[in-house]
């Protein structure tokens, strides 16, 4: 929590600097010097910065984000941003769905098929995924998918068969990270005494895989679930774009590019939090999964 | 009992001591370089690309000095209608094709991939310099261990996508904010491994002795400690410079990436995003796109072979 509030507090500092002529609206050409100074002390910019973080978080805890200046003039930014979440979350959690199973599946598949040719083609598949930038592939599965799927390239609420690109394309990344990562553990894991001793006293494989080296993957699988949603997140900003989905995401590009300040400010707390939330859940998950794990000190620790 | 020489004495003569013969029993010819090289060469993928990224780099370099090339920025006319050459499908005059306005996409593609190489450079040698810094004062100096954790994870814990859009939308966009941008961002990943590579090596015995010997903190990093770190920090290196490529595209696309007058993957992989919907102007993507896929993925296969042979395990 105390992460937190430095962080909010740092974005918020970082948030300063931003170009002023993006409080204005469209009239900061027409506006004299001193109107301009007017507006800006009226929004309390000109305060010193400690009376500015206090008046934010007094705002804050009010739940007001602030109004914005040129993407919806003089409208709130909390009315524009809460009917967008809904999609973002949907999507999220979708995607992290699908990558999650996904890359479990593919990682398993990877260390049966050790070495032969089924590892190459997921191996070549992770290479693509990390190598190429996401902004390049993503396109393309956009281009040629929709086209040789009859798949809409756009998406739209009405029809669900839009969801599946977006949500896949969203979970590709991830996908690899599980696989790669479920493939090490379990080419480490499958070589250690309680597996052999396990297969010694005539377990079949599958029972092993899913009573003792799937159990013992939950732990580090939590750890490495945070880093998957602030994957998701930066995704989702893309692919929002892209396929004009109305959520978070693709506004946080929208107003960058009108130069909309408060509603960018408002963002981008939103989602570094959510990155940090995310991290902290981690922690968590990964406590109640390995009860060895305590995240709180105890008599006796280092 | 009285022992008895029956051995025949003839068998035997005195051995001449041989100085060379007993220098050779004790050094070993392993070379951490040579090994590393050997390993390297084995993987036939990793030759491969290394050839193919050799080939590219240097024509990327060379292009503009051969003859019959065109300036990436100038707009070519045609002599005889005085227009100019718009979406000009590839063909033997254009051999990649033209853009919307007319330039040429063949010399623009070599112009942009230099200057993404460029960043990626740059960015990957301020990450290199910045993350082992930061990483060895980090494991090494206990003192500034709180300190510097806190600012890692402040740092860290910010989604990079919301770092970079912001410092750039702050800083307006140029080469420089580009540059600055990466940097700000890409050393976390490396100060950490280097950190905590370094806490479990410094405290082992021939460390310990150093000290006790009185080696100064700085001799024992450099000498002691980062030698160790090699193969990581090639694979951070090599694997930042696809990854800073990537940043760049996805920069531009969000419009905050170079002026468009400046030739580069990025804003060459957005002018083709803008007109992919009609098919025979999909070239104007398609290019762009499959030069900068060669240079990430054989910057990311090299790095991984690379890092993989430089581990003194697998030398054996």
């Amino acid at each position: 929590m105390v992460t937190l509030l430095i962080v909010v507090t740092a974005v918020f500092l970082l948030m300063r600097l931003l170009p002023i002529e993006g409080y204005f609206g469209d009239g900061y050409d027409k506006l004299s010097p001193s109107q301009r100074e007017a507006v800006l002390d009226k929004m309390g910019l000109l305060d010193p910065w400690y009376t500015q973080i206090k008046d934010f978080y007094l705002r804050l805890a009010r739940g007001d984000l602030g109004t914005s200046t040129i993407y919806r003039k003089d409208v709130a930014v909390a009315d524009i941003i809460v009917p967008r979440i809904p999609y973002s979350l949907g999507f999220g959690l979708c995607a992290t769905a699908i990558s999650l199973f996904g890359g479990l599946a593919m990682g398993v598949h990877m260390a049966r098929h050790k070495g032969k040719a089924w590892d190459q083609v997921w191996t070549g598949y992770v290479v693509i995924v990390n190598a190429v930038p996401l902004a390049v592939y993503l396109l393309f599965i956009q281009l040629y998918g929709s086209s040789a799927l009859r798949l809409p390239i756009l998406f739209d609420k009405y029809r669900p068969e839009s969801w599946i690109l977006p949500a896949l394309s969203m979970s590709l990344g991830g996908i690899a990270g599980y696989a790669m990562w479920m493939r090490r553990y379990m080419v480490d894991e499958l070589n250690k005494d309680y597996i052999k001793l396990a297969r010694a006293k005539g377990l079949p494989s599958r029972t092993i895989m899913v009573r003792h080296v799937m159990r013992n993957a939950y732990v580090p699988m939590a750890q490495y679930l945070p880093a998957s949603i602030l994957m998701t997140i930066g995704g989702s900003i893309y692919i929002e774009s892209l396929y004009s989905i109305p959520g978070m995401g693709g506004l946080l590009v929208d107003v960058i590019q009108r130069q909309d300040n408060p509603m960018v400010q408002a963002l981008v707390l939103i989602f570094s939090s959510v990155g940090i939330i995310g991290l902290f859940l981690g922690d968590l998950l990964m406590a109640l999964f390995d009860p060895r794990i305590k995240l709180v000190k105890s008599e006796g620790d280092r | 009992m009285e022992a008895k020489d029956t051995a025949d004495p003839s068998l035997f003569e005195f051995a001449e001591f041989d100085e060379k013969a007993g220098e050779r029993i004790g050094y070993s010819n392993y070379s951490y370089w040579r090994s590393t090289l050997r390993v390297f060469l084995k993987r036939r993928t990793a030759v491969l690309f290394l050839a193919l990224l050799a080939v590219l780099l240097v024509f990327t370099f060379v292009q503009p000095l051969l003859p019959g090339q065109r300036s990436p920025t100038k707009i070519n006319i045609d002599p005889l209608t005085g227009m100019q050459f718009r979406n000009m499908v590839p063909s033997a005059q254009f051999w990649f094709g033209t853009n919307s306005i007319g330039q040429d996409l063949w010399s623009r593609i070599w112009s942009g991939t230099r200057t993404s190489l460029l960043i990626g450079l740059i960015v990957g040698f301020v990450e290199m310099l910045v993350g082992i810094a930061y990483g060895a004062l980090w494991g090494y100096v206990r003192r500034l261990d709180r300190v510097l954790t806190e600012f890692f994870n402040v740092l860290n814990n910010i989604p990079t996508t919301i770092v970079l859009m912001l410092l750039a939308y702050i800083m307006r966009p140029s080469f420089k904010t580009m540059v600055f941008a990466m940097c700000a961002t890409g050393w976390l990943g490396l100060a950490r491994f280097v950190r905590n590579q370094i806490v479990i090596i410094r405290d082992r015995e021939y460390n310990l002795a150093s000290r006790c010997l009185g080696t100064p903190s700085r001799r024992i990093i450099v000498k002691n400690l980062l030698p160790y770190l090699v193969s990581v920090i090639m694979l951070q290196t090599a694997l930042s410079i696809p990854g800073t490529i990537g940043w760049e595209v996805f920069l531009t696309y969000i419009g905050l990436g170079l002026p468009v007058n400046i030739p580069s993957l990025g804003n060459l992989v957005n002018e083709g995003r803008i007109i992919m919907m009609s098919p025979e102007l999909r070239y104007q993507l398609i290019f762009p796109t499959i030069v900068l896929s060669i240079v990430t993925i054989s910057f990311y296969v090299l790095g991984n072979a690379f890092s993989d042979a430089s581990d003194p395990r697998n030398h054996v």
